[in-house]
C-alpha cells in the first residue's frame, strides 16, 4: 500500500534530520563559539585555531550536498558500516549542516554588543562566564532562527540522500512520483513537505520572538 | 538674618567640606594615601598609520572618597584612563596602583577578585537584554559564587537603595534611561566595591534624569563613603557632584585642581573652552556696540568682574556699587556656589562716574578677583 510507505517515508525524514541536526546543534554550538571568541580582539584569542577551524568550515561548506554525499561514502562506511539507508545519510547530512549552523550561529554570537562583554569583566566574571551568561543568552533568538534555517535546509538534504538511497520523503518523491509517473504520490509528498517546512519555520520563529526581550 | 544666609555667609560656614578643597584632613589621616595612583602611565594604540599615543605621561592621585572628575574632549583619552583602573585597558608604559598595590602584573584570577572590588557604570547601560532586571544585578553575585540567600537579601537591597522596588520582574528593554542606569548602578555596587567608575554614565539621558543620576551617584558617594571616578564631556556634570577634576587634553593632564578653582579660574585654553556654555557672555547686541575707546561724553564703560571662588563669599553689591560711583547697570551676569564657593561672572555698565577706566578697576578689584574693562557704548 503506497500510503504505508508513504508513512515510512516521513519516519524516515524524521529521524535522518532529527539525528543529524541534534548533532549539527550539539556540535555547532561549541564550533561557532570558538569561531567568535578564537577571532582577533576575542576572549578566547587564537588566531592560529581561529584560521585552521575558519578554513575547515570553508572547505565543507562550499561542497555541494550531492558531491559531499558522495565523496564521504568511504568515511560513512567506515562509521556506520553501510552506504546505504537511514543512518548512511546521517553522515553526510550532519558533516554539510554543522558547519552550516555554525556559522549563521557565529553571527549571532559576533552581533552581541561588545558593550555587554565589557560590562561583564568589569564585573568580575571568568572568560568561561561571558560565554554562558552573556554570549549565548544574549545570542539565543538569532541561534534558534539560524537553527531553524539549518533544520529547512536539512529537509532539503535529506530529499537528495533520499534519492540516492537512503529513504524518506525524497525517496518515495523520486522513485514512485518520478520514475514511475505517479503524480499524485508526487504531490502528496510536496504538500508533505511544504507543511513540514511551514511548521518548522513557524515553531523556529515563535520561539525565537518568544526570546527575543529586546 | 536668616540662619541658611548665615551660614552661606560666614567665612566657616561658606566651606561644607574642608578636606575636599585640597587640604588633606586632620581627622583622617588614611585619606592620605591615594586610593587610585598613576604613575607616568602611557597607551597607545597601533593605528593604520603606526603607533598612535592615547595616553603620556599620566601623574595622578585620587583621593578615597572623593568624587574625581575626569574631562575632555572626545578623542582626549578619557575612556583609555579610567578603563586602566580596572584593566579593561592595558597600560603601555606606566603604573596603575590601587590602593598602593601596582595591577600592572595582575593574572587572570587576582584581575577577577580587583574588578569586583570595583563598580563600574556606562553610557548605554549594558544591561544583559535577555535578563530581568532582578538577573542582571545578580549576575556578578552568581558568577562569583555567592550562595543563593544571600543573593536575594543584596539584590534587593540595592534594588531598594537605587528606587527600583517593584519592577524586579521586568526586562531592560522595558525600562526608561534613568530606570537602566539605576539596574547599572545597583549591579555595579552589589559586590560593594570601594571604587565606582562612570564611564559617560550620564551623557545618554536628558537633563531632568541626568539629574536625579546624579543625585544618586552623591548620594552613594556620601553614604557608602565610595570613590567615585567619572568621565564626562560636560562640565555641568563635573560641577554638580565633582572634589576635583582634571583636564584631559591629547592624552595629557593640561589642568589639574578643586572644581571650583578649575571653574572659576580655568588655566588651559581646553578647559576654557569646556567652560564656555556654562559661562555668561555680553549680550550681542551690547557687544555689536562695544567701541575700544569713549566717543562720547557720557559713555558708559563696560567692566566684566570675575568672582573665582578664592575668598569664599558672595560680592557684596552695594559696598560695590558705591565704590564704583555713578549709574551702575547690569547687563548680564550671575553667581553659584560650587563646593561652598561663590563663583561668577557680572557685566557691569557704569556712565556718570568721576572715576576712570583704571581707577574702576582698581576699585573694583576690591570687591572681585579679577576686573577689566572690556569697551565703551554710548
Amino acid at each position: 500500500m503506497w500510503l504505508d510507505r508513504l508513512w515510512q517515508g516521513v519516519i524516515d525524514t524524521f529521524l535522518m534530520v532529527g539525528v543529524s541536526s541534534l548533532i549539527a546543534l550539539i556540535l555547532g554550538i561549541p564550533l561557532a563559539v570558538i569561531l567568535v571568541t578564537s577571532g582577533k580582539g576575542g576572549i578566547f584569542e587564537a588566531p592560529n585555531v581561529n584560521r585552521v577551524l575558519g578554513a575547515f568550515v570553508n572547505i565543507f561548506r562550499s561542497v555541494p550536498f550531492l558531491i559531499l554525499m558522495v565523496a564521504l561514502i568511504p568515511f560513512t562506511r567506515l562509521i556506520v558500516g553501510t552506504t546505504y539507508g537511514v543512518w548512511a545519510a546521517v553522515v553526510p547530512l550532519t558533516i554539510a549542516s554543522t558547519p552550516f549552523f555554525a556559522r549563521i550561529a557565529e553571527v549571532s554570537l559576533r552581533e552581541v554588543d561588545h558593550g555587554l562583554i565589557e560590562a561583564a569583566q568589569a564585573m568580575g566574571c571568568r572568560r568561561w562566564h561571558i560565554v554562558w551568561h552573556v554570549l549565548l543568552p544574549e545570542a539565543l533568538p538569532g541561534i534558534v532562527g539560524g537553527f531553524t534555517i539549518t533544520l529547512v535546509t536539512m529537509i532539503n538534504s535529506s530529499a537528495m540522500a533520499g534519492a540516492i538511497g537512503a529513504g524518506g520523503l525524497g525517496d518515495i518523491a523520486y522513485r514512485y512520483g518520478y520514475q514511475r509517473f505517479d503524480t499524485q504520490v508526487m504531490l502528496t509528498v510536496i504538500v508533505l513537505l511544504v507543511i513540514l517546512v511551514a511548521v518548522i519555520q513557524l515553531g523556529g520563529d515563535r520561539l525565537a520572538l518568544r526570546l527575543n526581550k529586546r | 538674618m536668616s540662619a541658611t544666609a548665615q551660614r552661606l555667609l560666614s567665612p566657616h560656614g561658606a566651606i561644607a567640606h574642608p578636606e575636599r578643597l585640597g587640604q588633606p584632613s586632620e581627622l583622617h589621616p588614611e585619606k592620605q594615601h591615594a586610593h587610585v595612583r598613576f604613575i607616568d602611565l602611557g597607551k597607545t594604540y597601533e593605528g593604520q598609520q603606526g603607533l598612535v599615543p592615547a595616553l603620556q605621561g599620566i601623574n595622578l592621585d585620587i583621593r578615597r572618597g572623593e568624587v574625581f572628575g575626569i574631562i575632555g574632549r572626545s578623542g582626549a583619552g578619557k575612556s583609555s584612563l579610567i578603563r586602566t583602573i580596572n584593566r579593561l585597558e592595558k597600560p603601555s608604559s606606566g603604573r596603575v596602583l590601587i590602593d598602593q598595590v601596582d595591577i600592572g602584573a595582575f593574572n587572570e584570577d587576582t584581575l577577577v577578585d580587583l574588578r569586583r572590588r570595583i563598580g563600574m557604570i556606562f553610557q548605554h547601560f549594558n544591561l544583559m537584554s535577555a535578563k530581568t532586571v532582578w538577573q542582571n544585578v545578580e549576575l556578578p553575585l552568581k558568577v562569583a559564587g555567592v550562595p543563593k540567600d544571600q543573593r536575594q537579601r543584596k539584590v534587593a537591597e540595592l534594588l531598594e537603595l537605587v528606587g527600583l522596588q517593584g519592577k524586579h520582574k521586568a526586562y531592560p528593554a522595558q525600562l526608561s534611561g534613568g530606570q537602566k542606569q539605576r539596574v547599572g548602578i545597583a549591579r555595579a555596587l552589589v559586590h560593594d566595591p570601594a571604587i565606582l567608575l562612570c564611564d559617560e554614565a550620564t551623557s545618554a539621558l536628558d537633563p531632568e534624569t541626568t539629574q536625579s543620576i546624579l543625585g544618586l551617584l552623591r548620594e552613594i558617594n556620601q553614604r557608602l563613603g565610595l570613590t567615585i571616578v567619572l568621565i564626562t564631556h560636560e562640565m555641568a556634570v563635573i560641577r554638580e557632584i565633582c572634589d576635583r577634576v582634571v583636564v584631559l587634553e591629547k592624552g595629557e593632564v593640561v589642568e589639574q585642581g578643586p572644581v571650583w578653582q578649575v571653574f572659576g579660574n580655568p588655566q588651559h585654553a581646553v578647559s576654557r573652552t569646556l567652560l564656555a556654555p556654562l559661562q555668561h557672555a555680553l549680550p550681542e547686541d551690547v557687544q555689536a556696540r562695544l567701541q575700544p575707546h569713549p566717543s562720547a561724553d557720557h559713555a558708559s564703560v563696560v567692566l566684566d568682574l570675575q568672582f573665582t571662588g578664592s575668598n569664599g563669599t558672595e560680592p557684596d553689591l552695594s559696598a560695590l556699587f558705591n565704590a564704583l560711583g555713578g549709574r551702575v547697570s547690569l547687563l548680564h551676569g550671575g553667581v553659584e556656589r560650587i563646593q561652598g564657593r561663590a563663583l561668577g561672572h557680572l557685566l557691569l555698565a557704569v556712565s556718570h562716574s568721576p572715576l576712570s577706566a583704571n581707577e574702576l578697576i582698581s576699585r573694583a578689584r576690591q570687591y572681585a578677583q579679577q576686573a577689566e574693562v572690556l569697551g565703551y557704548v554710548a
